[in-house]
C-alpha cells in the first residue's frame, strides 16, 4: 500500500509488509531531498523532546522545512483558540501536520478537518504510531526479527501510550509470548487486553526475566499512585539494574521509549543488553523514511 | 390486547411495542419527543406481555417515524417492534435494528477524549462491537461504553 497522503493515526493502520518497507527504507542510509519546498507543521500541543526533535532532524535531513510551536503558550489557543481552528490554519500553510495532543483522538480529528495528511505524535494515553515503528525497527534491526520472542513490557501499562502502542504493534506479528509486568493499578485496561492477539500473562520481573529476549521498561509515574506510601512499596520491583540482569539471558535487549528516571540504573548502559540510546537514534531514520513516504 | 383498555387505538402514526418493562421514558427521550412538538402522544408502561412478562408501549398520533429514527432506540430497547399505522390499520411492521455506528446520542465516558472538548468541531461516534450485552466502542479513543453506563447517560438529565 502507498502512504502517499495518507493518514498515520494508529499503528494498526498498518499491515506488517507496509511497516517492514518502511524498515528496509529507514536502514537503507538513504539521504535525500525529498520534502525541498515542502513544509512540515510540528503541532506540539503538549512537551515533547525528543518526538519533536527527530521530526524536526528528519525534516531538515530531507531538505525540507518546518513550522510549529511546542507549547500553548504564546500561540492564540492562549487566547482561547480551539484545537479544530488552530488545525485548519496549519491545513492552510503546510504539506503534511504532525500532532501531539493530551486529548485521546485529537489526530483522529485533526485528520477530519485536514486536508494535508496528519501524523499523531502521540494523543492521550494510548496512541503513539511512530513510536511503535521505532520500538519494532529496534527489535528487527537489534534481534533480526520480531516473530518468535519472548517478549516482557513492564511500567505503568494503564496511562503509558508508548508501552500500549507497542503492544499493540506486536499484535502484527508472532510473539512467543508477551509477559505483562505492571503494579495491579497500572495494568492495561481491558480495551487494551482484549486486542491482544498473542499469548500473554501478568508476570513478576525476576521470575520471567530468564526466558526473556526483550524487555520494554517504560516510567511509573509516583503522580499516578493516590497514596505515595504504596509507590515507595512498589518502585523497587520494577527498577533494573545490572545485578538483576546476571539472570537474563547474553543477548537479551533492552528497550525504553525515554525518558528514564530510575526504572534502569546508570549501571545497565555499559552492559550489552542496553539499546535504549540506539532505539531513541533510530527515531530520525524510521521519521524520515514515514515523511518520505507520506507528504504528498 | 390489554392496553387498549388503557389506551385507545390511533388512526395515523407510530405504536412503539415491546419496549422493555421501565424503559417508555429513555426511548422518547433518545426520539426527541418531548411533548412540546404538538403531536399527542400516549404511553404505557408495565402492562403485561406473553413475550417479555412487562412491557411498555408508546404511541405518537400524526408522526411516522423512519427507520433511521427508529433504530436509535435499540440502544435502551433492542426488543421493540414498530408498527406504521395508517388509518387505523397496520401498514408496515418492523423490528428496530441497532445500527453498527452510533453517532451523538450518547457521551464518551473517557473525560480526556476529544469528544468531549468544549467548543471542539466533533460529534462523539461509536462503533457497535457487541449487541448482548450491548457495548460500544469510541471511535475517537477507543474506550468502551457498555449498556449500563448507556442507560444512565440516557436515564439522566
Amino acid at each position: 500500500m502507498s502512504f502517499r497522503g495518507k493518514d498515520v493515526l494508529s499503528i494498526l493502520d498498518f499491515s506488517r509488509n507496509d511497516l517492514e518497507r518502511l524498515f528496509r527504507i529507514a536502514s537503507s542510509r538513504f539521504e535525500g531531498d525529498e520534502l525541498k519546498g515542502k513544509v512540515v507543521a510540528l503541532a506540539f500541543f503538549e512537551p515533547s523532546t525528543r518526538t519533536r526533535l527527530s521530526f524536526e532532524t528528519a525534516t531538515l535531513r530531507l531538505g525540507g522545512g518546518y513550522i510549529g510551536f511546542d507549547a500553548v503558550q504564546g500561540t492564540s489557543i492562549a487566547k482561547g483558540e480551539t484545537f479544530s481552528d488552530t488545525i485548519r490554519m496549519l491545513d492552510a500553510y503546510a504539506d503534511v501536520i504532525v500532532v501531539r495532543h493530551s486529548l485521546e483522538g485529537a489526530a483522529k480529528l485533526a485528520a477530519e478537518l485536514a486536508e494535508a495528511p496528519v501524523i499523531n505524535a502521540g494523543d492521550g494515553s494510548k496512541r503513539h504510531p511512530t513510536q511503535a515503528m521505532i520500538d519494532l525497527y529496534t527489535v528487527w534491526r537489534e534481534k533480526k526479527g520480531i516473530d518468535n520472542l519472548v517478549y516482557g513490557v513492564l511500567g505503568d501499562l494503564r496511562y503509558g501510550r508508548a508501552s500500549g502502542s507497542f503492544l499493540r504493534a506486536l499484535n502484527l506479528y508472532s510473539p512467543r509470548k508477551a509477559y505483562l509486568i505492571a503494579p495491579e493499578s497500572l495494568r492495561p485496561k481491558e480495551e487494551l487486553l482484549d486486542t491482544l492477539r498473542m499469548p500473554w500473562e501478568f508476570a513478576d520481573l525476576e521470575e520471567v526475566l530468564p526466558e526473556l529476549d526483550v524487555l520494554y521498561v517504560t516510567r511509573i509515574q509516583k503522580e499516578r499512585f493516590p497514596d505515595p506510601a504504596e509507590y515507595e512499596r512498589v518502585k523497587g520491583s520494577y527498577r533494573i539494574d545490572a545485578a538483576l540482569l546476571k539472570n537474563a539471558k547474553e543477548d537479551m535487549i533492552i528497550l525504553h521509549p525515554l525518558p528514564r528516571v530510575d526504572e534502569i540504573a546508570l549501571d545497565v548502559d555499559s552492559t550489552p543488553h542496553a539499546r535504549y540510546f540506539k532505539q531513541a537514534a533510530y527515531g530520525v531514520p524510521i521519521r524520515m523514511a514515514l515523511l518520505r513516504e507520506v507528504v504528498p | 390486547m390489554s392496553e387498549e383498555l388503557v389506551v385507545r387505538r390511533i388512526s395515523n402514526g407510530t405504536v412503539i411495542d415491546h419496549i422493555p418493562a421501565g424503559r417508555a421514558l429513555k426511548v422518547l427521550r433518545i426520539l426527541g419527543i418531548t411533548g412540546e412538538e404538538g403531536y399527542m402522544v400516549s404511553m404505557v408502561m408495565n402492562v403485561y406481555s406473553k413475550k417479555l412478562g412487562k412491557k411498555d408501549i408508546v404511541k405518537v398520533e400524526g408522526r411516522e417515524l423512519s427507520s433511521e429514527e427508529v433504530n436509535k432506540i435499540a440502544l435502551v430497547a433492542p426488543t421493540a417492534t414498530i408498527n406504521i399505522v395508517r388509518d387505523y390499520e397496520v401498514v408496515e411492521k418492523r423490528k428496530v435494528e441497532l445500527p453498527d455506528r452510533i453517532e451523538g446520542i450518547v457521551r464518551c465516558v473517557n473525560p480526556k477524549c476529544v469528544t468531549n472538548a468544549p467548543r471542539e468541531a466533533v460529534h462523539p461516534s461509536f462503533r457497535v462491537i457487541s449487541r448482548k450485552p450491548l457495548k460500544l466502542v469510541c471511535e475517537y479513543c477507543g474506550e468502551y461504553l457498555t449498556e449500563e453506563e448507556v442507560i444512565a447517560q440516557l436515564a439522566g438529565t
